[in-house]
């Protein structure tokens, strides 16, 4: 990131959201890169940019198609890499033919020359990286956006190099951690799909436990299926999914219609507060392990105070929990669970804690032991023998499920802000000079137009709930676009107004955009 | 860019001192009107961000135009250059002639340094706080301020006027009654005591006009220049080696190496900066060439530009000298009409310009790498040093920073020629010196004598000490410079003859004092100016400072802490911490004169 020449903060607001990773984008310029930031707000990361593209809410793919018809068009894509690495090329060229300059103007709101120039920057720059947050994935189609901008980086050959690459920034010091250890429906730790009968194997014989063949439910799914009846019993670890979900009173009545819910957690939850078991976790200080950074580096935690009270580390717990079921689990170290996922995860292979602490952290894949840990990803594609090309995708541009009326004439978006983390759990107890509590966010004109002034409690409808929140004024707003932030659902619950209309493909609902109206309060 | 808006915006006269100076704004991003296109696309970033250098300028604008820079104003210039505004407060408020507050329309700085405190300065403060009450008096039309040490110890009381939308003015010596009346001529440049035809660096002042190009190029002008071109780069800098010219700023680095390591950087831009932020108490000689021979200067940096490759100069001019500046831009202005500057200069295909920047009001601003910042528009903090300046001075690339007088010195060495140039003086001290003497004599002023004459001879010239008194001690260097008694007085005033006389030449003060000097209250100035002008980044000077007034205020009293020799211990401690660790000279030599006068063991120092 810090040695690249051009960057592009897609959705993305991560001075305030990703201040650590933003530091290292701040080297970069420092530097002299060039950044462009496109997002529908002209946040406090989008003030660092040479270009902002004020976009619409939910018209990612047409910006990213336009871009894809004026690279091509001028002849700026990376011919070599793709011939050579990718396929699908020729149906992709001929999906975005009438994306044009001027039609992305009309469907983005954002200039023709401001899309031209990041066309050119960015298929000219010798090295870019292209990185993104929720702003791409918290939508209906959230798979599609990131396939749009994936499109981006195999037509300049930006991915798989020093300097060049396609980057999602995590939301936590251990999103990816989660992943890897196979905290996902579909698959094994490492990535290993449940599918695969040998791969599946491979873990029965270790656990000496049969493991479904069929991949479980991802978030949504479990919505569903809590509805239809055919999900009784809810463990939650580290989630509040009451808070934290899309439209929340459509939550509340499910997880209250469950027949049991456990809940493990550092903190009582609004989540833990209706469990039926509440079990107390350590926190990270407390614990022995690994975190995996956005960048796939592995690194230890170590435990430097012992967890509070009853509070136990998540291993011992699930060792309890197993053994309270009748299995004859012992409670492994964190070492000795780690070594069992070394014997089964190929790209975890070369890890061992001594190489952990000495390194300081290893990057995945590191299947041996005198293997160095990789620094990037992709880079086969620009060797002779690529393996499976890249596939150009062809994605459609389709807007936000919940649509503008006149009833509902006004953009909600919703993000965080500096001073405060997702719904609040962690830092909400914590002041902070800098907080600015539940507000709805509007722009000056918007706030005249309406006849409402800073600090005026008004209410928020959707089509699905509403909510009472005071008016700030935010000048990164433009005029029919509002925002809210997400950590203070106990005062303005900005999920009572949020669609769960989700992507199929990801199961992620649309949080970034919903239709609301404003109603002045009467006075009494 | 962290900007969070100041709630109150500008004025339309602060706005349009601004857009004056910045042009309008481009969008509403900008502090413009919002359109239709702002909601969706804004440009800034680097271009935006390298526009930050004008912040100072921008300050300056503001308070010419209204006399303070209000909160409005900031938000603006912060909003226009991109500047987080909790930066831009920290900038504004490092310079003690930028007002954050309300201010009278009219504010009069007072001197009451070393050298005014003993000429009327007292008095003159008296007066004014009969008439306009205490300093910073909120009064809407007229107050005043004490002030360090303004320049013009020759005339000493001095003062410095400033009038919202009137700019600048000096007045000295100073009356009340003049200044409250608002009625007082321009100051002529200033005197001269020496037989005209052995100035080499004095000699066009006071004859030519200091506003005519034909003036100056009639009495030899710009000779230097076509010489130079004539010699070449290489051939240029040799004799410059040959000559043995040395830096007259006080660090006394040969010129020829310093050009020569700009010139053989290789970068895609390289600087020229005169150093014009004179502001050691008692020195007031490159006020002198840049109000009396500012074409001068002009021609040396462009002499130092065609040297080092470097396109473009800054002539970075104190704050008090609003003379000094007029006819620097005037000159310049002229001299690019004229084709003397420019992307050709004088047909011999090189490219040169220069701008003016105004300082305003910090000490510290005369330091290089401090006056890079200050350049770049950050507080005027020293850097680190390596890299040094000739690597990485102003925004990062190879620069050249000379004195005002060792670049009219690099004219005397063209027109001179080299050797006959390193025949004046000594062998490590080459050519003709400035000094500026004050005080206790019966002739203040600027002295212009060769290397090697004796502190006494220079005294003599001077006409002795005044009224017959005898010699007290003499202050050689100003504040940063060190005492030196009666019996120093066959000292050479040379490099190597002051460093033997455990002092330094510095930037050419000399200031006497009479044997009927209480020294106390000297050395006590000399503390508060320290303590003052820190900039406050390093440790050691930021509290060493403070904690060497408070000893002095503590003898003075005659109530030291734990004994008179336990606080000559702890003035030592704090000599040497700060002359150790002090990251710049400031820190440096803050307590050197007061270590010398100690050392000296002169009246108001022993008990």
């Amino acid at each position: 990131m810090e040695d690249t020449d051009l960057i592009v903060m897609w959705g993305s607001n991560a001075r305030e959201a990703h201040p650590i990773f933003f530091h290292h984008v701040l080297k970069a310029i420092n530097k002299g890169a060039r950044m462009f930031a496109v997002d529908p707000r002209r946040t406090s990361s989008a003030a660092w940019a040479d270009v902002w593209l004020g976009i619409d809410v939910g018209s990612d793919i047409a910006l990213s198609n336009t871009l894809a018809w004026e690279i091509i068009k001028s002849d700026l894509y990376h011919e070599h890499f793709v011939a050579h690495a990718t396929s699908s090329f020729d149906e992709y060229a001929e999906s975005v033919e009438h994306w044009t300059l001027q039609r992305g103007q009309e469907v983005t709101g954002v200039p023709a020359e401001a899309i031209k120039q990041l066309a050119h920057e960015y298929a000219t720059a010798p090295t870019a990286q292209l990185c993104w947050t929720l702003g791409i994935t918290e939508h209906h189609n959230a798979t599609d956006n990131v396939l749009a901008l994936i499109n981006l980086a195999l037509l300049c050959g930006h991915v798989g190099r020093y300097g060049s690459g396609v980057v999602p920034i995590r939301g936590q010091n251990n999103v990816q951690g989660g992943g890897d250890m196979g905290a996902l429906p579909n698959r094994l730790p490492g990535f290993q799909l449940v599918a695969d009968p040998d791969l599946r194997g491979k873990f029965e014989k270790t656990w000496e436990a049969t493991i479904p063949h069929r991949p479980g439910k991802h978030i949504s799914l479990m919505h569903e299926a809590m509805d239809e009846g055919e999900l009784r019993a809810l463990y939650v670890i580290g989630e509040n999914p009451l808070q934290s979900e899309a439209d929340a009173q459509q939550m509340e009545r499910r997880l209250t219609g469950l027949d049991f819910m456990v809940v493990q957690d550092l903190f009582l939850t609004a989540t833990a507060e209706i469990a039926d078991v509440v079990l107390p976790a350590a926190g990270w200080g407390e614990v022995e392990g690994t975190f995996t950074s956005s960048e796939r580096r592995v690194q230890r935690v170590r435990r430097a105070i012992d967890p509070p009270g009853e509070a136990r580390d998540d291993l011992e717990l699930m060792s309890m929990v197993a053994r309270a079921m009748g299995h004859d689990w012992p409670t492994p170290t964190a070492e000795e669970a780690w070594d069992e996922l070394r014997s089964l995860s190929p790209m975890h292979g070369g890890m061992t804690y001594e190489r952990l602490d000495q390194s300081g952290g290893l990057q995945w894949p590191c299947p041996t032991e005198d293997h160095p840990g990789t620094l990037f990803l992709h880079g086969r594609l620009w060797e002779g023998e690529t393996g499976p090309k890249a596939p150009f995708s062809v994605v459609d541009w389709v807007p936000p499920v919940d649509p503008l009326s006149e009833e509902f004439p006004l953009r909600l978006t919703t993000g965080r802000r500096l001073d405060s983390y997702n719904t609040g759990v962690q830092s909400g107890r914590y002041p902070s000079p800098r907080r600015i509590h539940g507000v709805l966010d509007l722009s000056p004109e918007d706030a005249e137009a309406l006849g409402v002034h800073e600090g005026e409690v008004v209410r928020v409808v959707s089509r699905r709930g509403n909510l009472e929140a005071p008016i700030r004024l935010d000048r990164s707003l433009r005029p029919g676009l509002a925002f809210m932030a997400v950590h203070f659902p106990d005062d303005t619950d900005v999920n009572q107004l949020t669609i769960d209309a989700w992507d199929p493909k990801s199961g992620t609902a649309e949080f970034k955009a919903t239709a609301v109206r404003i109603e002045t309060l009467v006075s009494t | 860019m962290d900007i969070r808006n100041l709630l109150a915006g500008p004025t339309d006269e602060e706005r349009a001192a601004i857009d004056d100076l910045l042009g309008p704004p481009e969008s509403g991003w900008e502090g413009g009107n919002f359109t239709g296109l702002d909601g969706h696309v804004a440009y800034g970033g680097h271009a935006a961000r390298e526009r930050r250098n004008l912040l100072l300028p921008a300050l300056h604008a503001v308070q010419d135009a209204v006399g303070s820079v209000s909160k409005g104003a900031l938000g603006y210039i912060s909003e226009r250059l991109t500047v987080p505004p909790a930066e831009a407060y920290g900038v504004s408020t490092f310079y003690a002639l930028i007002s954050t507050g309300s201010r009278a329309q009219t504010l009069i700085h007072v001197c009451d340094d070393i050298v005014c405190a003993r000429y009327g300065a007292d008095e003159l403060k008296r007066s004014l706080e009969l008439e306009l009450g205490q300093p910073g008096a909120i009064d809407p039309g007229m107050s005043w301020t004490p002030s360090p040490c303004l320049g013009q110890c020759d005339r000493a009381p001095a003062a410095l006027i400033h009038t919202a939308g009137a700019g600048y003015r000096n007045v000295a010596p100073a009356e009340a009654a003049v200044l409250t009346r608002l009625d007082f001529e321009e100051l002529p440049t200033g005197l001269i005591h020496q037989g005209r035809e052995e100035l080499r660096l004095l000699r066009r002042i006071g004859d030519v006009d200091p506003e005519s190009l034909d003036s100056y190029r009639a009495s030899g002008g710009y000779s230097g220049l076509a010489k130079a071109i004539d010699m070449g780069r290489d051939g240029l800098i040799a004799a410059l080696d040959e000559s043995g010219l040395r830096g007259r700023g006080g660090a006394a680095f040969p010129i020829g190496i310093k050009w020569r390591g700009v010139a053989d950087a290789e970068d895609d831009a390289k600087y020229v900066i005169a150093n014009g932020d004179e502001s050691e108490p008692g020195t007031f000689k490159d006020r002198i060439l840049m109000e009396g021979d500012p074409f001068a200067v002009i021609e040396a940096m462009t002499i130092a530009g065609f040297a080092t490759g470097a396109t473009k100069g800054f002539a970075y001019v104190r704050g008090e000298y609003p003379v000094a500046e007029r006819r620097l831009v005037h000159a310049i202005d002229e001299a690019r009409n004229a084709g003397l500057l420019g992307t050709d200069v004088a047909g011999a295909g090189f490219g040169f310009d220069i701008e003016v920047r105004r300082g305003a009001g910090a000490y510290i601003c005369g330091e290089e790498t401090a006056l890079f910042a200050s350049i770049e528009g950050e507080r005027g903090e020293p850097r680190q040093k390596p890299p040094f300046p000739t690597e990485k001075g102003v925004f990062g690339k190879p620069t050249s920073v000379n004195n005002i007088e060792t670049l009219v010195a690099v004219l005397a060495v063209l027109e001179m020629g080299a050797a006959e140039f390193a025949a004046i003086g000594t062998e490590r001290s080459t050519g003709p010196k400035l000094f500026c003497i004050s005080g206790d004599v019966a002739r203040p002023g600027l002295y212009e004598v060769p290397f090697g004459t004796t502190l006494r001879q220079l005294m003599t010239l001077a006409g002795g000490v005044r009224e017959s008194a005898g010699v007290g001690a003499i202050l050689v260097g100003g504040a940063a410079g060190s005492f030196v008694d009666a019996g120093n007085l066959d000292m050479e005033l040379t490099f190597e003859g002051a460093a033997a006389a455990q002092t330094g030449l510095g930037s050419g003060a000399v200031i006497v004092f009479d044997d009927t000097t209480d020294f106390g209250p000297v050395l006590r100035r000399i503390a508060q100016f320290f303590r003052d002008e820190s900039c406050g980044q390093c440790v050691p000077c930021r509290i060493g400072t403070v904690r060497q007034e408070e000893s002095l205020a503590r003898l003075a009293a005659d109530s030291p802490l734990g004994g008179f020799a336990e606080e000559r211990q702890r003035l030592d401690d704090l000599a040497l911490v700060m002359t150790d660790a002090s990251i710049c000279g400031l820190g440096q030599t803050a307590a050197s004169a007061v270590q010398s006068a100690f050392r000296l063991s002169l009246r108001g120092t022993a008990r």
